[in-house]
């Protein structure tokens, strides 16, 4: 069931979801089964573990006779039709047969959130299913799972991670119960049952026994059957829960390196991501942050529109879609002109409004760095990267039509669409043109704000292309982050520090990587010393890495912000907003008149650099004999004969050659 | 980038002139300006084209506002997306019911049963800008008879010939620029 269950999405949350500290849900879990008493070998199926369980689960009494009427439904088969479409085939099998013999106590749990969200309760009942199906002393186990459970935060995320986990811990105990009747009743033949049972017999019982680790010969072997996925699947969450608490768990002898390795192939052969890339995306966060993060890439985020300020308003304009039959609801209160839309009857980019151009199509975390830019009307803006043109058209409206708009993008082809955008929006104010980016103070300098939505690896944006998962390779992101550098520079030299109003630039990715975001912000930062980073004036978000594996970035990285699909709902994002101030000489020794400008803005640091600034001032007097003897040089190259040296350089001379 | 000859001016003018008529100074009037890039004429502040001047001619794409475009054999065509200038601007006016709303938008002709409004005393080939019951622009087209006479029509038959809608950014993407 596991992801096909995932792919069938539960409404939308709404977008400005604060952030919460995510607990670890697997770690804990699994942690409480060791507590608890092993299980049986064998598992009877009758009546008197039932009533120990019913013992057990006092505070849920009145819930279980819910359940259990639920069960009934779903045998009857015709009242809770939206279950039927979550499960698959052998899980009906599965299901019907013993659903009536027994208690579903740990139902009852899932059953808790069902006033609040009836949809996802119902779905987590679902999930409860399998567990049924499982002799009781499993069921205890779950059960003890389930009483953790109640105990942690239930939120919608939470929530669908935490039924999904279930879900496949459920099944994978069903397998393991079929695999351990299959080895009684003498091996299948299958290459699969083998490759299941071998995995099985070195592992033994699961709860009973620590979590073994394949061996890299046990790995190899592994490689040439056919990989299961729920094995895959059940060893990552293994692996997650014994590095959540190493020194109880692990295997002897083995190394908390093999258990991450370990944790990586598998990601990248459940998720399909290539290896190199899982591992990248990996250690960017916390391990059972990562799977999350791996989990929300699986899900697509909510469709959102940005209301065209120049045409009409949000209120208007949801009227009027709401009027044609489209559910939706504005997004929050860090922006007064986006609307998630949650189901549509009509075609959301063809409806007459949309023509009419009082909308546009775009990601709630595009709206991020235009409202980090903050363009003040009548100024002159360059956005570098700027197809489709979600972001200049929303720069235009912020600028209510006045001043200009550079709209740049180095794909002709791509400026086609961009320049329809444009037009359907009625932005006046927008030129637009197909440059390099990198050509650009050439062209035109003297911009008072500049936006740099840089080309990146789009792994912020997996959910909408699973086609990044595969194709991105270490050259991918090398060459990328070189072009980002120089395109940041670029950016730099075309404002103008002198500009009134202005003097910023935003630099933004839609990517996770650190060598994309903290590590370009880092090089522009030591390349151009008049520039400094400055707060990006969004109220969420994460603050950027200030230091990561080893490297170590400018401390004023903490003020960009990165926005993740797991935490934030919207796509995976990074925004850097920068000042540029007048560039001067070194001065040696004068006081701060406020164009001498630090990176740090630390008393400490100003006087460090001015004494380095004195030290590596010209000294005549030592430079004056390689000034004459390059002169004496140039003389001769030309054909003129250079004067005699005079007495002192001679009369060392000659003690040299005397002595 | 260059200013438009006389000639050029005077078709654009003309073309202009039958849907706003005596408006038209205000578009000539004010800080903006019309100039012609690659047979397309766009309608720009001068502020803005003096900046754009910096950018090469393979380069520039479009600037401003685009009006139209002057065919191979010299003749002027108003594209939908100078809409904004002659719905603001224009002197007769025509309504359409909401059930007429989208054959209008997928390129087909006006019938007197989408009529909701229209200008009094509007004669007979006239160019009029096509709006929603909730005075939204949605194009621009010839009438076919003048008010007067929309009377005494069957409600099949045509009252405004289709010339460029809001549908044409969707319909026509690949074309229009």
């Amino acid at each position: 069931m596991g992801r096909r269950a995932k792919n069938k999405q539960a409404p939308p949350e709404p977008l400005d979801k604060p952030e919460y500290p995510s607990p670890k849900k697997l770690g804990k879990r699994k942690a409480e089964v060791l507590d608890e008493k092993p299980r049986p070998a064998k598992k009877s199926r009758d009546a008197t573990s039932n009533k120990t369980k019913n013992g057990g689960r006092v505070k849920f009494a009145d819930q279980e006779a819910n359940s259990s009427d639920g069960w009934e439904d779903v045998e009857d088969g015709g009242l809770v039709g939206d279950l039927d479409d979550l499960l698959s085939g052998d899980d009906d099998d599965m299901l019907r047969g013993p659903v009536q013999e027994f208690d579903f106590g740990s139902d009852a749990e899932e059953d808790a959130p069902q006033p609040a969200l009836p949809l996802r309760g119902r779905k987590s009942k679902q999930s409860g299913l399998p567990a049924k199906i499982i002799p009781t002393a499993s069921d205890d186990s779950s059960e003890s799972e389930s009483e953790e459970d109640e105990e942690e935060r239930i939120t919608i995320a939470n929530m669908a991670a935490k039924s999904r986990a279930l879900d496949d811990e459920a099944e994978a105990e069903a397998e393991l119960d079929i695999a351990e009747q299959q080895a009684a009743a003498a091996a299948s033949d299958e290459d699969e049952d083998v490759g299941m049972e071998g995995d099985e017999d070195a592992n033994g019982d699961i709860d009973a026994e620590p979590f073994h680790l394949p061996t890299p010969a046990e790995r190899e072997e592994e490689k040439i059957s056919v990989p299961d996925v729920h094995t895959v699947q059940r060893r990552m969450r293994e692996c997650v829960r014994v590095l959540g608490r190493f020194k109880r768990l692990a295997e002897k002898g083995r190394s908390r390196s093999e258990y991450i390795e370990q944790v990586v192939i598998d990601i990248a052969s459940y998720y399909g991501y290539n290896e190199y890339l899982a591992e990248k995306l990996f250690h960017l966060f916390p391990v059972p942050e990562a799977i999350e993060f791996f989990e929300a890439n699986e899900v697509p985020r909510p469709v959102t529109i940005r209301t065209n300020t120049l045409r009409t308003r949000r209120r208007d304009l949801a009227q009027a879609l709401v009027n044609r039959g489209v559910n939706l609801e504005p997004i929050g209160k860090w922006t007064n002109v986006g609307l998630q839309v949650f189901e549509s009857s009509v075609p959301i980019g063809a409806t007459p409004e949309y023509l009419a151009g009082h909308y546009m199509l775009q990601a709630a975390s595009s709206f991020l760095p235009v409202i980090a830019l903050a363009p003040q009307p009548n100024e002159r803006v360059l956005d570098m990267a700027s197809a489709p043109g979600g972001k200049t058209t929303h720069i235009a409206a912020l600028l209510q039509n006045t001043g200009v708009v550079f709209a740049n993008d180095s794909n002709k082809d791509r400026t086609k669409s961009l320049t329809a955008n444009v037009h359907r929006l009625g932005c006046k104010n927008v030129v637009v043109c197909s440059y390099d980016g990198r050509q650009f103070p050439k062209v035109m300098g003297g911009f008072d704000r500049v936006l740099l939505d840089a080309p990146c690896s789009g792994t912020g944006v997996i959910s909408k292309d699973a086609s990044v998962k595969t194709n991105k390779t270490e050259r991918d992101f090398t060459l990328l982050s070189h072009l980002q550098k120089q395109l940041i520079l670029c950016a730099i030299d075309s404002v103008s520090p002198e500009s009134k109003t202005g003097g910023y630039i935003v630099y933004s990715t839609c990517s996770v990587t650190v060598e994309e975001n903290e590590a370009v912000v880092d090089y522009a930062l030591r390349k151009r010393p008049n520039v400094k980073l400055v707060d990006t004036g969004l109220e969420f978000g994460r603050e950027g890495f200030t230091r990561f594996r080893g490297k170590a970035f400018n401390s004023s990285l903490s003020l960009t912000r990165r926005f993740y699909p797991h935490v934030h709902n919207m796509d995976g994002f990074y925004v850097a907003k920068f000042k540029v101030e007048k560039r001067s000489k070194v001065k040696k020794g004068s006081t701060d008149e406020g164009e001498m400008v630090e990176v740090i803005g630390e008393d400490g640091a100003v006087v460090e650099n001015k004494e380095q600034q004195a030290e590596v001032a010209f000294d005549s007097d030592e430079d004056r004999p390689y000034l004459e003897e390059a002169k004496r040089r140039r003389m001769k190259a030309k054909g003129l004969r250079p004067p005699p040296r005079t007495k002192a350089p001679a009369v060392s001379a000659t003690a040299k050659a005397s002595a | 980038m260059r200013p438009l000859t006389e000639d050029e001016s005077r078709a654009v003018f003309e073309k202009l002139a039958n849907y706003i008529g005596k408006n038209l100074v205000h578009l000539i009037d004010g800080p903006y300006c019309f100039r012609l890039q690659k047979d397309r004429v766009f309608y720009v502040s001068e502020d803005s084209m003096r900046l754009s001047i910096s950018v090469a001619r393979p380069n520039l794409v479009s600037l401003g506002t685009c009006f139209g475009k002057f065919s191979k054999s010299g003749k002027f065509k108003l594209h939908i997306t100078s809409l904004d200038y002659l719905a603001k601007y224009a002197k007769y006016k025509v309504w359409i019911k909401p059930n007429g709303e989208m054959p209008f938008l997928y390129g087909n002709h006006v019938l007197k049963a989408h009529l909701g409004r229209i200008t009094e005393d509007t004669p007979e080939h006239q160019g009029v800008v096509v709006y929603s019951m909730s005075d939204m622009p949605l194009g621009f087209g010839v009438t076919a008879r003048a008010t007067v006479d929309t009377r005494k029509l069957d409600p099949t038959s045509i009252l405004v010939f289709h010339q460029a809608d809001v549908g044409e950014y969707l319909r026509d993407e690949e074309t229009l620029f």
